[in-house]
């Protein structure tokens, strides 16, 4: 505390084995050396400074650590960076468009009030997207988009507004 | 004045920066270099520490400090106990790591600081801790019995408050009453599970001998305080910011847990950036819950339904410390009698130490537990007389002349007697009468029945007392450059969307567009004095406090205006961003007024070269600021509620019971609301149905689990089950707006509303749906599907 004593020599580094890694994150070649029991997770969040992916759980219960994983949702809490490696992976910092204004799903959810803390909203969106982008029929009833976001948790809005932002956001992208 | 923004469904300024991934939550935050805390914690509920070898894992790699009680130096304390009240004998309080005894699975005993959490955790099974583990009751009815074991043992039977409190003449009403009803009701206990756990991190800057703490809190101010006490550091050196936290819901307004203070001193010893970001299982055991209460109500009726006496005893859960104080069960004995008359209360608790988990505040606190009890209560009370459910509530319902309808000798969570202050009950119970059109459902029921379905209709009117005060603060400056309005308060956003209900409130005075009114909370250099956010309270008392501030900022900006264009400021209106003499093109933008306030101009822009071009701001000889003149256009105002305001509803749903595999689906439901005026009907409808969401949680799902030996056996989300968006109905929600005569704005808070009534509505429905196979109550919640087994086992013995 006090300006005068000596600044203690402390580690900066454990001694975890390490792996080289490449992946494409966002549409960019990344490359890395990483603890091997590194969460991908804490890869995209630490080492990348990609923050909009949320950990809320870390056993895979709660969905906002979702990502794209080669364009299919997969928990980044569940899955080693090392994993990752060779794959393309897409996080919420990458959906909205170039010119900064917001996807259509991103702009539903705010329509609709989809987000409160909006801490689960990352997940919920990347896994909507995921829904979205899959080659599987939509099912666009409120008991087909309860089933699309079943496994996304949200502790603040009931999931009513998220429902009615699903349905806004496929309507506007003409999917269903 | 352009469209009145108070009232309208505005969209979330918050919004963009939430949905693209940039927030800023605690872990969030980068700090280079930080170091990561894991903690050693109980795995007995109560035992005697005999040894702490820390040792081994000093020496593992990547390990930077390992603290125990015996290194923490003025941390090695009992924490505060913040809420004193005579019916507490020693309050005990935990110690921010355990000296001599633990009382709980859980509790922090020492705390390892490493390279990063792999490590730090890899290094916490290293630390050695000897046991002595000692007998434990975890069952709430046991604990108070002669010879149960003790958790503190300087509290006998394990009581930690006792209170009674009366209102009116309970005894001569009692011998008076023609009819009385008597239950036991139990509410389990809960966690509320926000998505962000706790999350703590630190920096001290040992040149400027400044302190930095980022903490996922609802009360920054209060943190504040206490480190700069603690440490012994002058206030203004200590900051204290809760940038975004993902969801509170009460349980992270707590003064102190262990790491809050155990954080900021290990990033002053190592000189280090550290930071603690609890995981789930930490939160399930490490951080605090709420609901276990057992009542035993009893309603003294007239034949005709007319309740005329209430007595309610009640055991309260509060865990293995009380630092909160005995919040929780006065919210609840004080919320007894719902919104009836019933003139004459005796209210009970005894308030029983277990050796689990800390119970604090949970959204609710103590509302839904009081009324699962008057609720069920008035539902027996109705079948033991052969009323309708809706009829005998009708029969006792506050009458809209009645109000202000006190409660003396009741006393709130504010000190205050409870005073229902306004409201239209009887208007809402029929809306609901009119929604859920029980008679032409009983038709339906019948028909069901004979199909072999089992529909049932519930209902539960509830009251809440919110906005309690002593008081907040609103801070509003116009930017001189940009014309932005920046708002400050002295509380945290967990989702509630302040940002917008305040930037609506100040647009209205100012005529500027909600986007550019920027509120900035949560920061103690922002704005430093102000209590939290918690009690249902923000719209209500920092509401109005920024209320009175903006009524100030646009006198001052009018006065100002007018004189620089030379008219009267009655000639004069505020919108789309300037001052505007009425019925002409002729205006000055709020950016050139806040400009010329300020006698000393720092010419670089645009709004300084406006500025010139109209006369002085203000007409006075002699120095640039006259007397009593601030520069700019700024005010700081405070707003205390004279007592608490009280918002009330009424929820129904028809449920169907599937009696092969005991399931609920919930088909309807319904709920209506009074939160006085509504600043946006969409926020308010976005917390209402997320407090319904949690309801039905702990109606239906919801369950803490503690084994016999004090172990959490469900703490992670497979086995403690929050409902997913499979397990929520849509809600159907009708609004009454009753202004509260108590507040400028006539708001009434809204945060915890939606949770309260929802387990006696399902209980009620499932009753109602199941009585043709089973006389069984549904007195305990959750309701799970092994308790609808267990009703119709009961029903129907095996042969």
């Amino acid at each position: 505390m006090s300006r005068a004593k000596i600044r203690a020599k402390l580690p900066t580094k454990s001694a975890d084995p390490t792996v080289d890694i490449e992946l494409t994150v966002n549409g960019e070649r990344v490359s890395a050396e990483v603890s091997t029991r590194m969460l991908l997770s804490d890869f995209l969040r630490h080492e990348l400074g990609l923050t909009g992916t949320h950990v809320g759980c870390e056993h895979g219960v709660c969905g906002a650590c979702t990502v794209l994983i080669n364009g299919v949702a997969g928990r980044s809490c569940l899955t080693f960076a090392a994993q990752a490696a060779g794959c393309e992976v897409r996080t919420i910092e990458s959906v909205a468009n170039k010119d900064g204004t917001l996807h259509p799903l991103q702009e539903a959810f705010r329509d609709c009030h989809g987000l409160q803390c909006g801490y689960c909203t990352p997940g919920m969106i990347m896994n909507i997207l995921s829904s979205f982008n899959s080659s599987a029929p939509l099912d666009l009833s409120d008991e087909g988009i309860r089933d699309i976001i079943s496994g996304n948790l949200c502790r603040c809005t009931g999931y009513q507004n998220i429902i009615a932002a699903v349905r806004q956001a496929a309507k506007a992208m003409s999917l269903g | 004045m352009s469209t009145k923004m108070f009232g309208a469904r505005i969209k979330r300024n918050i919004d963009p920066q939430l949905l693209i991934g940039e927030g800023s939550f605690v872990d969030d935050i980068p700090l280079a270099g930080a170091l990561h805390v894991a903690f050693v914690r109980s795995p007995f509920a109560r035992a005697k520490i005999k040894s702490i070898s820390t040792e081994f894992a000093e020496q593992h790699p990547g390990v930077a400090a390992v603290y125990t009680c015996d290194n923490i130096g003025a941390l090695d304390l009992e924490l505060p106990q913040l809420i004193p009240h005579p019916c507490m004998d020693s309050p005990r309080t935990q110690r921010p790591l355990a000296r001599g005894d633990v009382y709980y699975v859980g509790q922090t005993v020492a705390m390892v600081v490493a390279v990063d959490r792999y490590t730090a955790e890899d290094a916490a099974a290293l630390v050695d801790v000897d046991y002595d583990p000692l007998p434990v009751e975890i069952d709430l009815e046991k604990a108070i019995l002669d010879g149960a074991p003790l958790v503190h043992p300087t509290h006998p039977n394990n009581i930690a408050a006792d209170l009674v409190q009366i209102s009116g003449d309970p005894d001569s009403a009692i011998a008076g009453a023609e009819h009385v009803t008597k239950i036991r009701v139990q509410v389990d206990r809960s966690t509320a599970a926000p998505m962000e756990c706790r999350a703590v991190a630190a920096t001290f800057d040992k040149v400027m001998g400044e302190l930095t703490v980022w903490d996922s809190t609802q009360g920054p101010i209060a943190i504040r305080g206490g480190l700069a006490s603690i440490f012994n550091i002058d206030e203004d050196k200590v900051r204290v910011i809760a940038p975004h936290v993902g969801g509170g819901f009460g349980q992270k307004v707590l003064l102190f847990y262990p790491d809050e203070l155990l954080v900021p001193f290990a990033a002053m010893q190592l000189g280090r950036p550290v930071k603690f970001i609890e995981d789930r299982r930490e939160n399930f055991i490490g951080s605090s819950q709420e609901r276990t209460q057992i009542h035993e109500i009893e309603l003294y009726a007239k034949k005709n339904g007319e309740v005329i006496a209430l007595v309610d005893r009640f055991l309260h859960d509060t865990g293995a410390f009380i630092p909160y104080g005995i919040a929780v069960a006065q919210v609840a004995s004080t919320s007894i009698a719902g919104p009836y008359r019933i003139p004459n209360i005796r209210v009970e608790f005894k308030a029983v130490y277990t050796p689990t988990v800390v119970v604090t505040p949970y959204r609710g606190c103590g509302r839904p537990q009081a009324n699962f009890a008057i609720e069920r209560a008035m539902d027996k009370l109705a079948e033991e007389l052969g009323l309708d459910r809706f009829e005998v509530r009708r029969r006792n319902l506050i009458a809209d002349h009645e109000f202000p309808y006190l409660r003396k000798g009741l006393l709130f969570a504010d000190g205050l007697p409870v005073s229902l202050d306004s409201g239209q009950y009887h208007k809402a119970l029929q809306l609901l009468t009119e929604k859920l059109a029980p008679e032409e459902f009983a038709v339906q029921q019948k028909a069901a029945r004979g199909a072999g379905r089992y529909l049932g209709l519930g209902l539960s009117f509830y009251v809440e007392g919110t906005g309690l005060g002593p008081y907040e603060g609103g801070h509003i400056k116009i930017h001189p450059i940009t014309g932005k309005v920046y708002v400050n308060t002295g509380l945290t956003s967990q989702g509630q969307g302040h940002d917008t209900v305040f930037a609506q409130i100040v647009a209205d005075q100012l005529g500027v567009a909600v986007t550019d009114v920027i509120l900035v909370e949560g920061d103690t250099k922002a704005f430093d004095w102000g209590v939290a956010t918690f009690a249902s309270r923000a719209a209500v008392v920092s509401g109005n406090a920024i209320h009175k501030s903006a009524l100030i900022v646009r006198k001052k900006t009018l006065a100002a205006a007018a004189n620089m264009l030379e008219v009267s400021a009655d000639d004069l209106e505020l919108r789309d961003g300037a001052a505007w003499v009425k019925g002409s093109n002729r205006s000055v933008s709020l950016a050139a007024i806040a400009t010329a306030t300020n006698p000393l101009r720092y010419a670089f822009n645009e709004s300084a070269k406006a500025a010139t071009q109209f006369a002085p701001a203000s007409k006075h000889d002699g120095p640039p600021l006259a007397e009593g003149q601030h520069p700019g256009l700024e005010a700081t105002d405070y707003y205390s509620p004279p007592s608490a305001t009280w918002a009330y509803g009424v929820h129904g749903a028809i449920v169907e019971v599937d009696p092969e595999i005991c399931a609920i689906k919930i088909k309807r439901y319904v709920c209506i609301h009074d939160c006085g005026n509504m600043i946006n009907p969409t926020i308010v409808e976005g917390q209402v149905m997320g407090g319904i969401a949690q309801g039905i949680g702990g109606a239906m799902y919801e369950r803490i689990e503690y084994d016999t030996e004090g172990n959490l056996i469900n703490a992670n989300f497979v086995d403690f089950l929050v409902p997913y968006a499979t397990e929520i109905p849509p809600i159907e929600i009708l609004h009454l707006e009753t202004p509260t005569p108590l507040n400028p704005l006539g708001v009434k808070g809204v945060g915890e509303a939606g949770c309260i009534p929802v387990a006696a509505v399902i209980a009620s429905a499932v009753e109602d749906a199941l009585r043709p196979l089973t006389h069984e109550h549904f007195y305990h919640v959750p309701i799970t599907p092994s308790a609808i087994h267990a009703a119709l086992k009961k029903a129907a013995p095996a042969n």
